[in-house]
């Protein structure tokens, strides 16, 4: 054994109770797709876990109907104190089953049990016991006295937080008085099903929630259908903008959370340990695979050869490997598509004239691996400075003056995170004002919770999730009777709907994008 | 009355500055009986990125001022309105054949609605900012901010000036500077407001004014890179499912078109569409 080397620790996979094959879950029940199904696989092993049943165009249209018929037949009628005992319910019995999980997650995503068992999970029952408070208190949600809900939602989400972004989804939705069919990701299914078995033990009525699995085709004939009253989407800025193509011309309500290139700034007086755990955490936590990640360093440059060189150190003592060891850091790349595109990048990297250095870590003969690797040298012109990787792959870049790391943070089409790191809180407060961001951390990276509320700025999307902001984005003001004078509106204040006298026209260029 | 009136030269507004079209191109205003009134500058593609470059110039100062600051300077927008009532009134009578008490009744509520707007500055981040109870040792508030350079299609239906006003004041409030295309056929009270706007103490480049066809500019400004958010209010007439489909590509932000007396009434929600929500997480020591 070598230093640092530990005993295997592995979660046991006994408490779970996976199917060979999956259906989509529409109006209360599992029922066979129409689809091709697709295989699950553990992307450490590259195992089939089951096999996952595809959506074709009638299974949405189906979800969609189910959704919109539980809406208004129940869910739409019931007070909001019953809503909001189901999601009481649903956070209940996620803290139930919570280790099983974790474990179905972690074979499934790849990512390490730690962060599924500590963060992921816990999250997702705190998400629904959150929103399920608010249920009966929406005058207090901020668009005005007895807002309404929207309808049926369509909620297309990403893999690297399955379970966690369905949370993020759902909760808000039901407790705003919407129902919803959900797509999850492609390679990422499986805990949204285990979800549904929830639902069931919930006794949630039929067709509040549908999920409907498939891949990115299935997803674009949800955001698509015409009986859909709000969209929201996680994932790639590119697919985004097809979204907001899409509801172009269309009274659909939307929210985009799109992907990022987040700056991590390090002052020469912050404290270095602690900053060095902080962008371990920005960039490494979840493999790299997060929106918000901190992906950019910025570091003062009086300082940058003391951080990189603690920096590495750390990152030597990283574990990759068997993500259900309870000890790995550094779990598996989610697909083999997307090792791809991060070895793109990385080559890429090299070829432009940054420095690469990655922790020497073994490697398992199966599955898709990559290393914890920084870029040093790197410039705000090369691609790993401008493009979101979506892994484990950090650029460095420094500054010398405050102003010059607040322009060099806010030179990005992105806008969804930042990092702050200094002991000085004059200066953290003013840094922050500076920062384009939706989410800035000062002193820490990566910290959600489901009142604070999460989304971008600029190319990163627009909406907000977690919190009183995340649950207006289910809800329209109450329709307000027409005077126009100032008078009314002081009494109404935030009660007027943009779209009470919008122009309901949908042109044929917009059935064009549609397509 | 034997004298011979001096007319106005209309103009674009931009940057602080009245320039004629980078064009040259002039079009003719009619009264509302078919007479000629003045030749209004035909705003081009070059004019509205020449506005864009200018709004974002401003964009810093504005957004940087204080909401106090802010408050202060949109109030003195209406007392200037105030002081020039008769030219409004005028102009309004000339361009939409209203008659006096029609125009005045307009020209009121134009003035009340930038005095009820600036009212705003100090106040909307309050109102729509939280303080976040998160379960861990951070102090963690959201607070809105500006989104950036808006561009706007102003109402083009008969209230010309407060259609104008209505678009235009909510997304100052927050720090926005503004691009507006003018009402097509009624563009002189737009003029004119830039003309209040100029001896207001409102930054030069903070609102822009492009007179000219608004089916030739939108474009334009729906596909420029530098603009944040578009306000499609008064783009009922015009291909505005294309120019949504073109904002996609930046992910703008796009409020829809807006029909009838109702456009773009008096709103918080109006403010907030042009905003954008910041959340810091503080750490506590622990103690």
């Amino acid at each position: 054994m070598k230093f640092l080397d530990y005993a295997p620790a592995p979660e046991s996979k006994a408490l779970l109770g996976l199917k060979s094959d999956y259906g989509l879950f529409i109006n209360g029940a599992f029922i066979a797709g129409r689809g091709t199904p697709f295989q699950t696989i553990n992307p450490a092993t590259e195992q089939q876990i089951a096999m996952i049943a595809t959506a074709n165009e009638a299974d949405v249209d189906a979800a969609v109907s189910a959704a919109r018929h539980a809406y208004d037949g129940v869910w739409s009628r019931l007070s909001g104190s019953d809503r909001g005992k189901y999601l009481f319910r649903i956070a209940r019995l996620v803290q139930e089953r919570a280790r099983e999980l974790a474990v179905a997650e972690t074979l499934d995503n790849g990512k390490p049990i730690k962060e599924t068992r500590d963060v992921d999970i816990p999250l997702v029952a705190a998400w629904f016991f959150y929103y399920a408070g608010w249920a009966d208190k929406l005058d207090h949600a901020g668009v005005g006295p007895s807002p309404a809900s929207l309808g049926v939602a369509a909620q297309v989400i990403p893999w690297n937080f399955p379970l966690m972004m369905l949370a993020w989804k759902i909760a808000p939705a039901l407790a705003a008085g919407n129902t919803v069919v959900l797509k999850p990701a492609e390679t990422t299914s499986l805990t949204a099903l285990l979800f549904a078995e929830i639902l069931q033990q919930a006794d949630l009525p039929a067709g509040v929630v549908n999920i409907i699995t498939g891949d990115g085709s299935t997803g674009a004939t949800l955001v698509n259908h015409p009986g859909v009253n709000k969209v929201a989407f996680t994932g790639s800025t590119s697919v985004g903008r097809s979204v907001a193509r899409s509801i172009a011309g269309t009274d659909k309500k939307l929210s985009l959370e799109l992907g990022g290139k987040g700056a991590n700034i390090v002052f020469d007086d912050a404290p270095i340990d602690q900053a060095v755990e902080g962008i371990v955490r920005g960039i490494f936590f979840n493999q790299g695979h997060v929106c918000c990640a901190g992906s950019r360093l910025l570091v003062q440059e009086s300082i940058h050869d003391d951080v990189i060189d603690r920096l590495k150190r750390r990152m030597q003592t990283l574990r990759l490997g068997d993500p259900l060891d309870k000890n790995t850091d550094i779990g598996a790349i989610n697909s083999a598509e997307q090792l791809a595109r991060i070895r793109e990048l990385s080559d890429l990297g090299e070829q432009e004239g940054a420095e690469r250095w990655s922790a020497d870590c073994e490697i398992p003969p199966n599955g898709f691996w990559f290393s914890p690797t920084i870029f040093t040298n790197v410039s705000t012109s090369h691609r790993i400075a401008r493009d979101e990787i979506f892994g484990p792959v950090l650029s460095v870049l420094t500054f010398r003056t405050p102003a010059e790391a607040v322009a060099k943070a806010n030179n990005t089409p992105y806008g969804l995170s930042a990092g702050i790191w200094s002991d000085k809180g004059s200066r953290i407060l003013a840094v922050a004002d500076k920062l384009r961001a939706g989410v800035v951390w000062a002193n820490t990276f990566n910290q959600f919770d489901p009142s604070s509320p999460f989304g971008g700025y600029k190319e990163s999307g627009y909406g907000r999730e977690g919190g009183r902001h995340g649950l207006a984005a289910y809800l329209k003001p109450a329709v307000r009777s027409g005077s126009r004078s100032i008078a009314a509106a002081n009494q109404q204040t935030s009660s007027v709907s943009k779209k009470t006298a919008s122009v309901g026209k949908k042109s044929a260029s917009a059935e064009k994008a549609a397509k | 009355m034997n004298r011979l009136v001096i007319s106005k030269t209309y103009k674009l507004y931009i940057g602080g500055k009245f320039p004629r079209s980078e064009s040259g191109r002039v079009y003719e205003v009619l009264s509302h009986t078919g007479d000629f009134l003045a030749n209004a500058a035909k705003g081009s593609r070059k004019d509205a990125r020449d506005a864009v470059v200018a709004a974002r110039s401003a964009l810093g100062g504005w957004a940087g001022a204080t909401a106090y600051n802010r408050g202060q300077v949109l109030y003195r927008i209406a007392e200037l309105l105030e002081g020039r009532r008769n030219q409004f009134v005028d102009e309004i009578m000339n361009c939409e054949g209203v008659n006096a008490a029609v125009a005045s009744a307009q020209v009121d509520e134009a003035i009340d609605r930038w005095v009820w707007y600036a009212g705003w500055a100090d106040k909307y981040v309050q109102v729509a900012g939280n303080a976040n109870p998160v379960s861990g040792p951070f102090f963690n508030t959201s607070v809105p901010e500006p989104t950036g350079v808006v561009a706007i299609i102003a109402p083009q239906g008969t209230e010309s000036l407060l259609g104008l006003v209505s678009a235009i004041a909510p997304a100052l409030v927050a720090g926005n500077t503004v691009v507006v295309v003018a009402n097509e056929h009624a563009p002189l009270s737009a003029i004119s407001l830039g003309e209040v706007l100029a001896t207001s103490d409102v930054p030069g480049g903070v609102v822009n004014i492009v007179t000219g066809s608004p089916a030739e500019i939108a474009p334009w400004l729906a596909t420029h890179a530098d603009v944040n958010a578009l306000d499609l209010v008064g783009a009922g007439n015009l291909d505005w499912v294309e120019l949504q489909i073109s904002a996609a590509d930046t992910l703008k932000r796009v409020l829809p078109p807006e029909a009838g007396a109702d456009a773009a009434l008096p709103a918080l929600n109006r403010i907030l569409a042009f905003t954008e929500l910041k959340t810091v997480w503080h750490t506590k020591a622990i103690l």
